[in-house]
């Protein structure tokens, strides 16, 4: 794993449907200040700046990196992005651990944005190319078969998805970062909304929200104020037209877990994670990650769910943030988890703070469950 | 019979109009703003009356001879929406009548905001005056108020000319002909469709080409009730199909059943659009429809 790397400092806006009163450079430079601030450093503390977004087509904004390098004080500094699609934001945390990890650099920013407002993701991710059918529209027109198996494979009563969605707003309400915050959420609201790509109902989805939200990472040597150490980092990817390909349960996710496990020394996630931030745009992706990441059994995974196990009051908390469901600025989204996974190692996730955590789980996909990317922290120096 | 109601319109206007004396503070005001500016007037309490009184509300004195520039720019307070203007307002499309405090000013003046939509309106907008080409010293000088530039529209336009490449045209010469086109791959003997070049398992090149039967069984599938201008009317069932022979499933549209009806498992035949029709694309393949056979295990 290389050199000790902690998480100094995170930085989030608040995430909203449209931020009318910010560009793009101010957006990303708001969330990088907070980052700074809670880090106590400057800009001229930082040696390089990796930024992550969802696909180009998003905001119409080619290569947004070389517009942003003046926001983010990267001017003679060296400055990358990195790409997965909907994973995004973890990958960005992860090459920019790596730069510490490898000795390369003693402090990284790493920053992750996305401005949905300035389009419409849905048109961005359905470009309908001649020759073929048009008949894919959206994420959700996507996963929602693959959800529908889940249902079909394990036997899940009908309203397990409803029950993350409830559980994931109400988090939320204690988040004051989060963007969909409804206080009177409930089963019964849940179920009288629309099914949108059946079976997703409309408030079973994540909305489209502006945001972004950064981290100062640091070498050992380098640390200021309260450090999440990282204990683990993993990637994985696989082809998303491979025969024999498990859509609900990809390999992938259980090859990344397996890895990021075996480096933080995680024997059992339920029973050695203390609270998880894992990456479900859908509410019935709860139960699937909690399979796939060896919560639980396969096909048991609802019952975790219908058990109140990952409830903020629960033995193992996913998604006290509020989670995607609550907040979506795509490509920063899986930095969001990374971020609010270190929040609570650091004992600063404030009123979702779970009592006493000390390792956390960040978790994020992407592409067409096709990219992994997870990392461990810890309140401990491994 | 009854005698007709006797009406008749009539007029009430003085000849050339009333005159208004302004007096020293109104005049001023008036004057600065055919010059383009806006001034208010300093009470002896400090406070900046915009548009100016001549005595201050607050204390009856009279206000103070010092004039301020304000504005030109102001937030919105207040605001009430006009959809149907009518005649001898400042404005023939729909408008609002807003509370506006000019920057540097103490009070709120009453103008037209042009903000071309309701939704527009919101307590805090920041908006400027649009004045008129020619002034003669009245409120109306300021045609109206417009929002602030917050947003611009930037129209990014790609074309590109698309070649479906070898495997696909391959795959698309079977469709034109009604068949599908798949493949085997030598290392893995799984079998492909459509008809590709590569195994993305083996990575190793692919050569035999395998001819799938029209038939297969639903794997899964979404009911989309989204609509799109880009795909069938809603709502609409999205499959994936596993063809009959062939180890990875192909999306497609179920047609010939209710939406609600299709399932798991369902076997189902391609519906072909008539011969004389058929080009080299998918959309000869109006949709899959379920052949009556019972359902395959999955
Ligand atoms: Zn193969």
């Amino acid at each position: 794993m290389g050199n000790r790397c902690a998480v100094i400092g995170v930085g989030q806006t608040h995430y909203t449907t449209k931020r009318r009163d910010v560009s793009i450079a101010g957006l990303v430079r708001e969330a990088a200040v907070r980052a700074l601030e809670d880090a106590g450093l400057t800009w001229k503390d930082i040696d390089a700046v990796v930024i992550g977004k969802a696909p180009d087509l998003f905001e119409g904004v080619m290569m947004p990196e070389a517009y942003l390098a003046d926001a983010l004080g990267a001017a003679g500094k060296p400055m990358m992005r990195v790409h997965t699609a909907g994973s995004v934001g973890g990958s960005t945390a992860l090459v920019g651990a790596s730069l510490i990890q490898g000795g390369v650099h003693d402090r990284v920013l790493v920053v992750a944005f996305e401005k949905q407002s300035e389009s419409n993701a849905t048109w961005a991710l359905s470009t309908h190319l001649p020759f073929s059918a048009s008949l894919v529209v959206g994420a959700g027109g996507y996963f929602a078969p693959h959800i529908r198996e889940y249902m079909r494979r394990s036997g899940a009563p009908d309203h397990i998805g409803t029950l993350v969605a409830v559980k994931d707003r109400l988090n939320a309400l204690k988040n004051p970062y989060a963007h969909l915050r409804i206080p009177q959420i409930s089963r019964e609201m849940v179920e009288s909304t629309p099914m949108l790509w059946e079976p997703i109902r409309y408030l079973e989805t994540c909305p489209s929200s502006d945001g972004a939200c950064a981290m100062v990472l640091s070498s050992e040597k380098a640390v200021t104020g309260t450090p999440a150490w990282v204990l683990g980092t993993a990637m994985r990817s696989e082809p998303i037209f491979r025969a024999g390909r498990d859509t609900v349960n990809p390999q992938g996710g259980k090859d990344c877990a397996a890895d990021v496990y075996r480096q933080a020394g995680i024997a059992d996630p339920r029973r050695d994670i203390d609270v998880a931030e894992v990456y479900v745009p859908f509410s019935w992706y709860e139960p699937m990650w909690l399979e796939n990441l060896g919560f639980a059994a396969e096909g048991e995974g609802w019952k975790l769910t219908e058990s109140g196990a990952t409830a903020l009051d629960g033995d193992i908390p996913w998604n006290a943030s509020g989670g995607v469901l609550s907040s979506n600025p795509i490509g920063a989204s899986g930095l969001i988890r990374f971020a609010e996974a270190a929040l609570q190692v650091r004992g600063m996730a404030g009123e979702h703070q779970v009592d006493g955590a000390r390792r956390a789980l960040g978790h994020a996909y992407g592409g067409g469950a096709q990219f992994f990317a997870m990392w461990m922290v810890g309140s401990d120096k491994p | 019979m009854p005698s007709e109601e006797l009406i008749a319109d009539h007029v009430l206007e003085f000849p050339g109009g009333y005159t208004r004396t302004t007096g020293p503070v109104i005049g001023r005001f008036l004057t600065e703003l055919r010059d383009g500016r806006i001034v208010g007037v300093r009470t002896a309490g400090g406070r900046t009356l915009v548009p100016p009184l001549e005595y201050d509300p607050d204390t009856g004195e009279a206000v103070t001879g010092e004039f301020a520039e304000v504005g030109p720019a102001g937030t919105v307070e207040s605001w009430a929406w006009v959809s149907e203007p009518r005649k001898g307002h400042p404005l023939e499309r729909p408008f609002a009548w807003a509370l506006i405090r000019l920057d540097g000013a103490d009070t709120a003046l009453v103008h037209a905001v042009d903000a071309g939509d309701a939704r527009a309106m919101r307590p805090g907008l920041r908006v400027r005056p649009r004045w008129r080409a020619e002034r003669t010293g009245h409120i109306t000088d300021i045609e109206s108020f417009v929002p602030e530039v917050t947003r611009i529209v930037s129209p990014v336009r790609a074309e590109y000319r698309v070649k479906p490449g070898k495997s696909l045209a391959r795959f698309l010469e079977g469709v034109e002909r009604g068949i599908f086109l798949g493949c085997r791959c030598g290392s893995c003997g799984k079998v492909y469709v459509p008809y590709r070049l590569s195994c993305p398992e083996c990575g190793v090149a692919i050569t035999e080409e395998v001819e799938l039967p029209d038939t297969g069984t639903i794997t899964t599938f979404a009911i989309n009730n989204l609509p799109d201008p880009r795909a069938p009317q809603v709502p609409f069932v999205s499959a994936y199909i596993l063809l009959d022979g062939s180890d990875i499933p192909m999306i497609a549209l179920v047609g010939d059943i209710p939406a609600h009806e299709v399932r798991q498992g369902m076997r189902v035949r391609a519906v072909w659009v008539p011969e004389e029709e058929r080009t080299a694309s998918m959309s000869n393949i109006r949709w899959f429809a379920p052949t009556g056979e019972p359902d395959a295990e999955l």
